[in-house]
């Protein structure tokens, strides 16, 4: 991966000045952007109904729930890792909240903190064991994510004796819950998922956190060069740990989004989004190798995502063929990505 | 003249492999030592030890007369010896402004870079050592080899390393390139550093040492100041003298001009450093 920038000629060891183009060109998410103006402006043509407040609502929403795990995965992705184990983890999350406060009839919110506890530790515990094996993050979480998938399944069956949780519905503390996670915010007589906002706002806190802070210069070190950035000091075994635990965060959240949605959760959901939320990160720029990437980049990506899977609906094409245009996208953005790179690094 | 590190019978073994045994070493102020040796030699343990990547098994590592046993190169770091590595030196896609506070960031409250003033920083150090770089926003990797290795450098002295380990900084580079790093080198001991440099190349560092170890298969094999040795002893003892004889006549008895010109070559220069 380095060598795609060190390429450069080796004549004069002067660069010239770059151009402010050509700076904006060498952004991570230039690419995504193009592609999802090109996506937008192709749907607008195609589907009549794509253009309407509410369509583009409902697609704001399924962005903002992919869009929300990406920002996780796609900080992790800049840190040099994987998480396979994020989609089922969404699911754990929810039935941990679910399964202790119906079970144990408490509040939902003590059900909620429960789950943040637990979740962030099975990030902890992707991060140690990653740290600990030196195994690649690929391997380690493809092991939780199959004892995840199994363990959601078995505890929600001996538990409730269903493959699905009960309903919190009716339990106390619901409501508030629902309005902090899962509500409706009118905007201007359009009905918008809180969760948009939410999407928003952790965008933001974590493009502030890889750019303007000491943390975010250790993520883009820890993923690009880590034997580098041990030699100068940086923690990089408690930076990738940071990572997992951030990747566990995000999954908290959107679990806790869908169970207070739907009020029960299913024990078998989530199995291959791990796979949507990496490529909502790759197709917004982020390199699979670590080092080079943003989170405003993983956000277009997941908006390409979000687009994608409604304007088909729009368009009233046939959908089970969206799962073929994400992968032509998938396969577009990244050959873009790398022209750009090629282009900027000349 | 005063020690700022200095080693006394040093050794190290990773499993039943010996890897280092009674090495000294002893490094003053303003004075740069040479650490020679081929490949497999222990220099890159020795560094290991020095630099706090390692911990030493047998011997004793004293810091400015105190005994002392790294667990991090930051424990090493923060006594004041910085190591500057050949291929780990830098983050390469990385802006070489951020490279230059990797680990040591400036910031303004808790968490938050000071960007601007870091900026600065790095353009006017590189500047005062000779490095015009007008964009410290373009990733490190754009830069060459050898102003990667005068970055790393600069960095280290910037954060006050009164030892600079540096790790064979001119094997991967040019002839015009290595001649930057060593007049670098020889800035550095003129602040009144302390350098051990590590090079494969006598001709590397006969020009900037003041004493010079040559290590081989583990052990030191000779240890000698400027004044005891001329550049051809020096060069001889690196290769090996029975063994560049050996070459040299095996050379020889290939029998072409061209072989013998070669042997002839070899004995004049004690080892090909065209690398």
């Amino acid at each position: 991966m380095a060598q795609a920038v060190t390429a450069g000629p080796a004549g004069d060891e002067r660069l010239a000045r770059r151009s402010p183009l050509r700076r904006l060109l060498g952004r991570p998410e230039l690419g995504a952007l193009l592609g999802a103006v090109a996506l937008f402006v192709f749907f607008s043509v195609v589907a009549d109904a794509f253009l309407q407040a509410s369509s583009f609502s409902t697609v704001l929403y399924a962005s903002s729930t992919f869009g929300i795990m990406a920002v996780g995965v796609s900080l992790l992705m800049i840190g040099g890792e994987f998480d396979l184990s994020a989609g089922v983890m969404v699911t754990s999350s929810a039935l941990i909240a679910a399964l202790t406060s119906y079970q144990l009839t408490l509040n939902v919110w003590a059900g909620v903190a429960i789950s943040l506890v637990l979740t962030l530790a099975l990030g902890f515990l992707n991060g140690l064991l990653y740290v600990k094996t030196g195994l690649p993050s690929f391997i380690v979480t493809l092991a939780t994510f199959f004892m995840l998938a199994g363990a959601n399944l078995g505890v929600t069956k001996a538990v409730t004796g269903n493959v699905a949780s009960d309903s919190v519905r009716d339990m106390d503390g619901f409501a508030a819950a629902r309005k902090v996670f899962a509500s409706q915010v009118d905007i201007g007589g359009v009905s918008v998922t809180v969760t948009v906002f939410w999407w928003l706002l952790f965008v933001a806190v974590a493009t502030w956190l890889l750019l303007r802070t000491r943390a975010g210069n250790w993520v883009f070190a820890a993923g690009g060069a880590a034997d580098a950035a041990r030699a100068v000091g940086v923690p990089v075994a408690r930076t990738k740990i940071a990572l997992f635990m951030g990747v566990a965060f995000c999954a908290w959240f959107l679990g806790m989004h869908l169970l207070f949605a739907f009020a029960s959760v299913q024990s078998g959901e989530g199995v291959g989004n791990e796979f949507y939320y990496i490529i909502c990160a790759v197709i917004g720029g982020c390199l699979l190798t670590g080092g080079y990437g943003s989170a405003a980049g993983a956000a277009i990506g997941a908006f390409i995502f979000g687009m994608t899977n409604k304007g088909i609906v729009y368009a009233e094409w046939n959908p089970d063929w969206f799962k073929f245009f994400l992968g032509a996208m998938l396969l577009l953005a990244t050959v873009v990505n790398l022209l750009v790179r090629r282009r900027v690094a000349r | 003249m005063s020690g700022l590190i200095r080693l006394a019978g040093v050794g190290k073994d990773y499993g039943n492999v010996i890897a280092l045994r009674d090495v000294s070493l002893e490094v003053g102020e303003g004075e740069v030592v040479c650490v020679l040796g081929d490949n497999g030699a222990g220099k890159s343990t020795l560094i290991k030890i020095i630099a706090g990547l390692h911990r030493h098994d047998a011997g004793t590592y004293e810091v400015q007369g105190e005994p002392v046993a790294f667990s991090s190169p930051r424990d090493a770091l923060d006594r004041g010896i910085a190591t500057v590595y050949q291929d780990l030196a830098v983050v390469p896609l990385m802006p070489v402004w951020r490279n230059f506070f990797l680990g040591s960031e400036k910031r303004k409250g808790p968490g938050r870079l000071d960007i601007g003033s870091m900026r600065r920083a790095t353009r006017d150090e590189l500047l005062a050592m000779g490095i015009d770089l007008r964009d410290v926003d373009q990733p490190i990797g754009t830069l060459s080899g050898g102003e990667r290795q005068c970055v790393a450098i600069a960095r280290a002295v910037y954060f006050g390393a009164k030892v600079l380990v540096l790790d064979e900084p001119t094997a991967a580079l040019g002839v015009k390139q290595a001649g930057v790093v060593l007049r670098y080198i020889v800035q550095a001991r003129a602040r009144g550093l302390g350098v051990v440099f590590i090079t494969h190349n006598p001709h590397h560092a006969y020009p900037v040492g003041d004493r010079f170890l040559i290590l081989k298969r583990g052990r030191a094999v000779a240890y000698h100041a400027k004044d005891d040795i001329t550049r051809d002893e020096l060069t001889a003892l690196m290769a090996g003298g029975t063994e560049l004889e050996e070459l040299a006549h095996e050379l020889g008895t290939v029998a072409s001009d061209a072989g013998g010109e070669m042997a002839a070559e070899a004995r004049r220069l004690g080892l090909p450093d065209g690398e």
